[in-house]
């Protein structure tokens, strides 16, 4: 048995290949549904109703899902042009961190209309700064920006935890580490009332759109792909490989570090060690469910979000750990690797 | 001046640097027994995790110590086998299949340690491996305490470290292992079974890393929690760089990297007026700068993260 190239592609199988990957990676979390002594349909049931069931549910589902659009473009812009960066979670917390700096104090005194997108961008240039290191670290002394940019976010999570711990720290906390609130009017608009969903997720939709135009329209994008795909043809055919880097380390950078600061500005207001449960991490699969594509960003962040909302709600009826969210979410990123293999070999005896 | 002076001949802190090195040895030995082979497997973090986990959930059921240690090596071993059907059957990309790994491994553990052992306050606890005492070296004043008061899986580390150097480069398997990193098509030309010598480096490997895990859980603590691994995966990863891909230096730059760790923190306690997250923060600092001063002199396995199918170039 061997396994032998696919002469050309079916955009039938392509489409199909999320579907067939979700459903096995819900068949593999069952067992592990059943073993502990539920039903997994009835596990899946509640975790649908959990997290669509109601119309606070549901902005609950798109809350989550905002900053996971935003780390999910961030890696599919970085692994197109194979950037690896894992430093999402780390760019997550650097934009979050300086948007508590920037808007609880220095710029408070400015209007919304000026406060809001000026902290976006402070976020978002936080992000890029970042990942700027490791890329430079790359194309310099040739390092793997896999690992420095993984133990970027340790770093980051405690120069984070270094600040609200000192010169941010709230003083009306109750002695809790956390960081000045932002000023009313730092915080992101509500899109419903009564919810917590914010107009971070139209940012963040728009961007999926600005981002998928950018990669199959433009001269850049057209570059970034090619970097990714192949880059000594790329180079040869005259590409700049460490300015176009640059560029796709700056989009993607930004893309985590404006993640962190719509969180800041949309959810919580503050910044804690806790504000991220995984948001970059998490990212990476979202991108890898999508199979890098800006659009398709959309739709797993979504998918991964009711994941881990819907989760809650079935924890608390039928006892299962909510971890069945993360494992779920983890195994679908591995069936969809598989689910991609085959859309490109088939098996010949 | 005087505390720093004291700190470097306490025989605390050197016991403790053969302690923190230990998990940091067997993690880079595993990764680097498979990087040699060509396969980088940053399915690490994950893998300790769950080795950390099922290696204290089976003493916890009343297992012996050292059968906790072989189950966590079984499992970590698992995860290698999956890590290997990716990258080495499927030759896919090294670095996603791993994070995918480490993703599932460390999700799955935290799952069933919580099915396991229901939310309480403080965590369940085991009895861990106690010190061995070696008959005489142990009397020794201040080499006693600090080399020859550790619990058996540190020398274990020690020795697996110099068995492994001598395996990769004494031995006709770590000839292969060695070819098939460097250029599987020339290995598979001189009868080695490029394939079969990736799954086995990278199945002991990921044994190891577990192993390596179980040693946080039976012997530097003893319960579990989740995220106790601490990145120690990655700088793991780091350190292989460090090494060259050479277990001797591998041995020793754990060492280093451990004493380091060990003095920062004691000198948290000794210094007053820095915030501690900076001390916590030199461990990754470190491994980041021992990155870029290294990555240019080493000779990186030159098949490294290529994926080997038979019959195709």
């Amino acid at each position: 048995m061997r396994f032998e190239r696919r002469e050309n592609r079916s955009l039938y199988l392509m489409a199909l290949a999320p579907a067939l990957a979700v459903v096995a990676a819900l068949a593999l979390a069952g067992i592990l549904i059943a073993i502990a002594g539920a039903s997994p349909l009835e596990a899946y049931w509640r975790i649908l109703i959990g997290a669509f069931g109601s119309r606070l549910a549901a902005t609950e589902t798109l809350t989550r899902a905002t900053p996971l659009i935003l780390t999910g473009l961030s890696a599919a812009v970085a692994f197109r042009a194979r950037l690896w960066n894992i430093g999402a979670e780390g760019q997550f917390y650097i934009g979050a961190i300086a948007v508590a700096a920037f808007g609880s104090r220095a710029l408070a005194a400015l209007p919304a209309p000026l406060l809001i997108p000026l902290l976006l961008a402070i976020g978002a240039a936080a992000g890029m700064a970042m990942l700027l290191g490791p890329l430079w670290l790359r194309l310099r002394f040739s390092v793997d920006e896999v690992v420095t940019s993984l133990l970027l976010n340790f770093i980051a999570v405690l120069f984070v935890s270094m600040l609200i711990d000192g010169v941010l720290k709230d003083p009306a906390a109750f002695g809790w580490p956390q960081s000045r609130p932002v000023v009313d009017q730092a915080m992101l608009p509500k899109l419903i009332a009564h919810s917590r969903l914010h107009i971070g997720f139209v940012i963040a939709v728009v961007l999926a759109v600005v981002v998928h135009f950018i990669q199959s329209r433009t001269v850049f994008g057209m570059r970034s792909r090619a970097v990714g795909l192949n880059p000594q043809g790329a180079v040869f055919a005259g590409v700049r490989l460490a300015p176009t880097l640059v560029k796709v380390a700056c989009l993607s950078g930004g893309l985590a570090g404006l993640a962190g600061a719509i969180e800041v500005m949309g959810v919580k207001g503050y910044v804690t060690t806790d504000l991220s449960p995984g948001f970059g991490y998490t990212g990476i699969v979202v991108a890898m469910l999508a199979n890098l594509n800006p659009l398709g960003v959309v739709f797993s962040a979504i998918f991964t979000a009711a994941m881990f909302v819907g989760a809650d709600g079935m924890s608390r009826g039928l006892r299962i750990p909510t971890y069945i969210a993360d494992v779920t979410v983890a195994l679908s990123l591995l069936t969809m690797l598989i689910a991609l293999f085959f859309i490109q070999y088939r098996l010949r005896r | 001046m005087n505390t720093l002076i004291d700190i470097v001949v306490s025989a605390g802190l050197w016991a403790a640097v053969l302690r923190i090195a230990t998990p940091l040895i067997y993690g880079t030995l595993g990764a680097l027994l498979g990087e040699r082979a060509g396969v980088l497997n940053l399915g690490i973090e994950g893998i300790m995790t769950f080795g950390a986990m099922i290696g204290w959930l089976t003493v916890y059921h009343g297992a012996g110590l050292w059968t906790g240690l072989l189950v966590a090596a079984l499992f970590g071993a698992a995860f290698g086998l999956l890590h290997c059907v990716l990258t080495v059957t499927l030759g896919l990309s090294q670095h996603v299949c791993g994070l995918g790994v480490t993703l599932f491994a460390s999700s799955f553990s935290y799952y069933i340690f919580r099915l396991a052992v229901p939310v309480s306050g403080t965590p369940p606890t085991v009895a861990p491996f106690r010190p061995i005492v070696v008959p005489g070296l142990s009397a020794l004043p201040f080499v006693g305490p600090a080399f020859f008061n550790q619990t058996a899986p540190t020398y274990l580390a020690i020795v697996l470290a110099l068995v492994s150097a001598y395996v990769i480069f004494r031995t006709p398997v770590g000839l292969a292992i060695r070819m098939t990193g460097e250029n599987p098509h020339a290995a598979e030309a001189q009868g080695v079974n490029p394939t079969r010598v990736r799954y086995g480096a990278v199945v002991a490997g990921s044994a190891l890393m577990g192993m390596g895990g179980a040693f946080l859980t039976l012997s530097a603590f003893n319960s579990f929690f989740p995220t106790m691994v601490q990145g120690r995966g990655w700088i793991c990863i780091a350190l292989v760089v460090f090494s060259s891909w050479r277990p001797a230096r591998a041995l020793f730059g754990a060492l280093l990297f451990a004493f380091f760790d060990a003095f920062q923190l004691r000198l948290q306690t000794a210094v007053h007026g820095v915030p501690y997250q900076i001390f916590l923060m030199t461990p990754y600092v470190l491994s980041i700068v021992a990155l870029a001063v290294l990555s240019r002199r080493t000779r990186v396995p030159q098949a490294l993260m290529q994926p080997y199918r038979p019959g195709e170039r």
